[in-house]
Parts: C-alpha cells; structure tokens; sequence
C-alpha cells in the first residue's frame, strides 16, 4: 500500500533576535489514506510548523513532503492548485480563522468559487450540503459568523475544509479551545466523517488523551524531533521516551475517590 | 479548616445594560480551603473571580452582598492574589522580573527595596523557576508561558495574601507543564495555609487537590459540595454531563485497530 502522505527529513530552522531555534529536525513520517496520525507533543515542539509544512504555509530548510506520490514541495502554479484542494486544515481558533464580518454562507461560499466547485446557482444547494454534512441547520447560512456558537463556528470550519473533497485535514488544536461538552460531538463528527468518506487527519494536540481517543497511531514531538512514534496502545501504555511518559503522566485523571491518587 | 472566609447571599452580577452574567449565587468560603469553581464559556466563572477580588470593571450592576469575615473589606493584591490565565498580560512588559515581584513586597510588606529584591529572589526560587538569578534581571517576554506563570504566581502571593483566586492558570499551558503548576499551587497554599479558589473549566484537573467543588451553568450555581460527593454522585445534571464529557487515557476510543 502506497503512502498517502509521505515526509522525509524535514528540517526548518528560524532566526529570532539573533537565536537559532531548530523547529523541525529531520522529521520523517507516513500517513495512510483513511488514517489518523495523531501528532502529540509540549508547548513548542513543532507541532505547529511541521503542519505549516505540510499545508505548504512554510517551506522547509531541507527534506520533502510526498502526497499521493508526488513531490508537493516542488509544485508550482496550477499542479500545486490542484494538490491544494485534496489537502485542508482546520485551526484552534475558528473565528481568527474566518473573517468576521462574513456570513456562514460566506465562508463556505469562498472554496466553492475560489476553485470553480459550484457555480453562482450551484452555490446555496452545494452550501446547504455542506452544512448537512457537519450536522447544522441550512438557515444558518444567513448567519455571521461571530454570532454563532465557538462548537457551530468549528464544524462551519469543518465544512469548509470539506468543500474541495479533500483526502487529507491537518486538524491542529482543532478541539482545544472548545467547551468539554462540545469537544466529544466535534471529535465524533470527525470520525464519522473519516468512516464515510476515508478522510485522512493529522490530528495535533498537546493533550495525550484526545489524541488517543481518536487516531490509530501516534507520534511524539519534541524539540522538533519526533522521539517516538507507533500505534496508539504502544505509545500510550508502554511509552517508551522521556517525553512520552511525561505525557501519559500529566494527563488528568478524573478521581472519585478520597485519597484516590491516580497512579 | 477553620472558620469562614467570606460568604455569597443573592450575587448577581451584570454588565451594562446586558444579561446577567452571575445570577443569585448563594455560596460560603472556608478559611483554609480549597474550592474549584468549574464552567464552561459563558457560565460566568470569571465574574466570579472577579466580583471576589473586588476587580469588577465600572459598568458592572451587582445585586446581593459579599460579606467577609470580621467585616473587613480586603485589599487587592494585599489580601487577595489573583493568577489570570495569561500570565504574559499581567506581567509589566518593560519591567525587570525581579522588580516587579519586589514591588509587591516593598508596598504591602513594608520591606525596604533591598529586603524586597532578596525576598523575591527567594519567592521565585519557592515557585521553582530555574536559575532565579538569571529570571530576576530578566523580562517577561524573555521567559516561556509556564515560566511567567511562576512568575506571575510569585507576585501574587508575595504580600502573603489569605486568599488566592487562580483564573484558569493552565488553559495557555500544555499539559506537561499544567501538571507542574497545580502541583506548585497545591503546595504552595497547603504550606501558607492559604485558601484557594481555583477556577477552571476541567473538572478532572481540579478533582486531584480540590476539597470542594461549585459548578457554573449559564451564570447560576447547580451545585456545591465536598469534591468526592460531586464527582462520585452528582446532584445536578449537567455536572453528570460534565463528568461524562472527560477524555482520559481509560476513556473508550472513538477508532479501532486499522486492518
């Protein structure tokens, strides 16, 4: 089975107030089609540029990044259109995500046109579909975007991401800033999504447990190294680095008993 | 515990002309204790925080009363600490660590500069920063997000207030060093026998060191009690859904093996 997303050695340096600070060093991972790898790791890690990278929102100092078979980090002009379509995101915050002004049928519109999915009259039904898919109301679409609620505001950036068909969402910190009760129907959704249309995710998180609970394999991050990477139950219940177990042991555990410690 | 710190008759709070943002809160804090004050957006837990330090905004309406024990009212920053979820925001940005931490003792410990500069290299090496030395000449912008939390904790409890009011001091952070910072708090309070009131929307974090807990629904309280009752038997319903809606590493997953 060919990789759907294939990274080798990537490696990205930045220069601040005269620091060199190593983002990404020789980072090299695979993605199935159909799959989730969770990508987990602390506060600066390089979680985040490594999925800028694969969004091709940054270049990387050295390595290459293959998806579907292709070198997506030589495409130019209208093959890189092309690949750009089949790869989508979804971010932390989805109203920075969205300009905020716009209506719900706005930010679903923009994918559409942008590359010639749907024409003018195609539009409202393509939209509505979309909103079905993401299990909202088709009257929402005459809503602004900041008058919603943050778990609507995140599956209208789930549809967006939706709306070119893409093979693979880089999620980062997509379910971080939601409230608890929210995050478990967004993190169903994504799933169901997956099942029905084989969807691959990167899903990036700094939390150990809501990267377990939905991807098939883990890697770990730190430093910009990934220091371990393998199906979800080896990382978790026999983590083999530092950084891993460190991890597994900072997640909550939620106690009910008096004196109950956890461990 | 010992005694009553402060009690809650009938709060309510309001913004402007807007909606209620805390609604007849009812609610009585020991001396000594620990509370989690947990809620989602919009439940109106940091009105809460808030209204206890005495830092409501000027267009806030509040109805019922805040009575402290003995009558006296507390002095911000004196009485009260308070640790807000960015710690980058409340730190001085053109001031050197060390002088801001000196200040709060200077002015409510009635230190002279050189007193106050020792003792708060002493609070940062209490709140585990490494190197202190280095942190003290140090600028905010200089430090991570956890270690300005240190920072941002060290001045809040360097006039050795009786109470302190943490407003999620972790949702910045990653978890690794979210563990590490309720630990210090933790230890912190049971050392100075200061009361906590620790706000956050994770009711699994605060379960391992909270004595009580009170739960914010859409700016009313559903329920208040010793934290083993509120997690073991949850009176309110929505604190049941709270309690269900926790990911841990022993909740079911959402995807199987891959053939």
């Amino acid at each position: 089975m060919t990789a759907l997303l294939r990274t080798t050695g990537l490696s990205k340096t930045f220069s601040s107030a005269g620091r060199r600070v190593t983002a990404l060093d020789d980072v090299s991972l695979t993605l199935e089609a159909g799959e989730t790898l969770g990508l987990v790791g602390p506060s600066g890690s390089g979680k985040s540029t490594l999925a800028r990278v694969l969004l091709r929102l940054t270049e990387p100092d050295a390595g290459c990044v293959d998806f579907a078979g292709a070198d997506f980090t030589a495409l130019r002009g209208e093959a890189l259109r092309q690949v750009r379509r089949r790869i989508q995101m979804v971010f932390q915050d989805p109203l920075a995500a969205f300009n905020p002004r716009a209506t719900v049928a706005d930010a679903l519109g923009d994918p559409l046109r942008l590359h010639g999915l749907a024409g003018r009259h195609e539009r409202p039904a393509a939209i509505a579909g979309l909103l079905g898919r993401v299990g909202l109301a088709e009257d929402l679409a005459a809503r602004p975007i900041h008058e919603i609620s943050g778990g609507q505001r995140q599956r209208v950036a789930i549809a967006r991401a939706l709306a070119t068909g893409p093979e693979l969402i880089v999620l980062d910190e997509a379910v971080s800033a939601l409230d608890v009760t929210v995050r478990g129907q967004i993190l169903d959704l994504l799933v169901s999504l997956q099942r029905q249309n084989g969807i691959a995710y990167v899903f990036i998180s700094h939390d150990l447990a809501v990267v377990r609970a939905v991807s098939h394999r883990i890697a770990v991050m730190d430093q910009g190294r990934i220091v371990e990477q393998g199906p979800v139950q080896s990382v978790v219940e026999n983590p083999q680095s530092a950084t891993a177990r460190a991890l597994v042991a900072a997640v909550p555990r939620l106690m009910r008993q008096v004196g109950e410690d956890g461990d | 515990m010992s005694g009553r710190l402060v009690t809650l008759r009938g709060l309510g709070v309001a913004y402007g002309a807007g909606p209620a943002a805390l609604s007849d809160i009812d609610l009585a804090i020991s001396a000594g204790e620990r509370l989690a004050v947990i809620g989602e957006s919009g439940s109106g837990k940091s009105t809460l925080a808030l209204a206890l330090a005495g830092l409501l905004p000027d267009n806030a309406r509040i109805a019922g009363d805040i009575a402290w024990e003995g009558g006296m009212k507390p002095v911000p920053g004196r009485d009260i600490g308070f640790v807000f979820q960015d710690a980058g925001a409340s730190l001085n940005p053109v001031l050197r660590i060390g002088e801001q931490v000196a200040e709060v003792a200077q002015r409510h410990l009635g230190l002279d500069w050189h007193e106050a500069y020792a003792y708060a290299r002493d609070l940062l090496a209490q709140v585990q920063v490494p190197a202190p030395d280095t942190v003290l000449r140090a600028y905010a912008h200089q430090l991570s997000g956890g270690q300005r939390q240190r920072v941002a904790i060290a001045a809040a409890i360097a006039a050795r207030p009786r109470l302190l009011i943490a407003d999620e001091p972790t949702s910045a952070l990653d978890t690794i060093v979210q563990s590490e910072i309720v630990s210090l708090l933790d230890r912190l309070v049971r050392e100075a026998g200061m009361t906590l009131v620790f706000i956050s929307h994770d009711i699994a974090l605060v379960s391992g060191f909270a004595d009580r807990i009170a739960v914010l629904h859409q700016a009313r309280l559903v329920e208040a009690g010793p934290a083993a009752d509120v997690l073991r038997s949850p009176k309110a319903t929505y604190t049941a859904r709270l309690i269900a809606s926790h990911i841990g590493l022993d909740t079911p997953r959402l995807v199987g093996a891959r053939a």
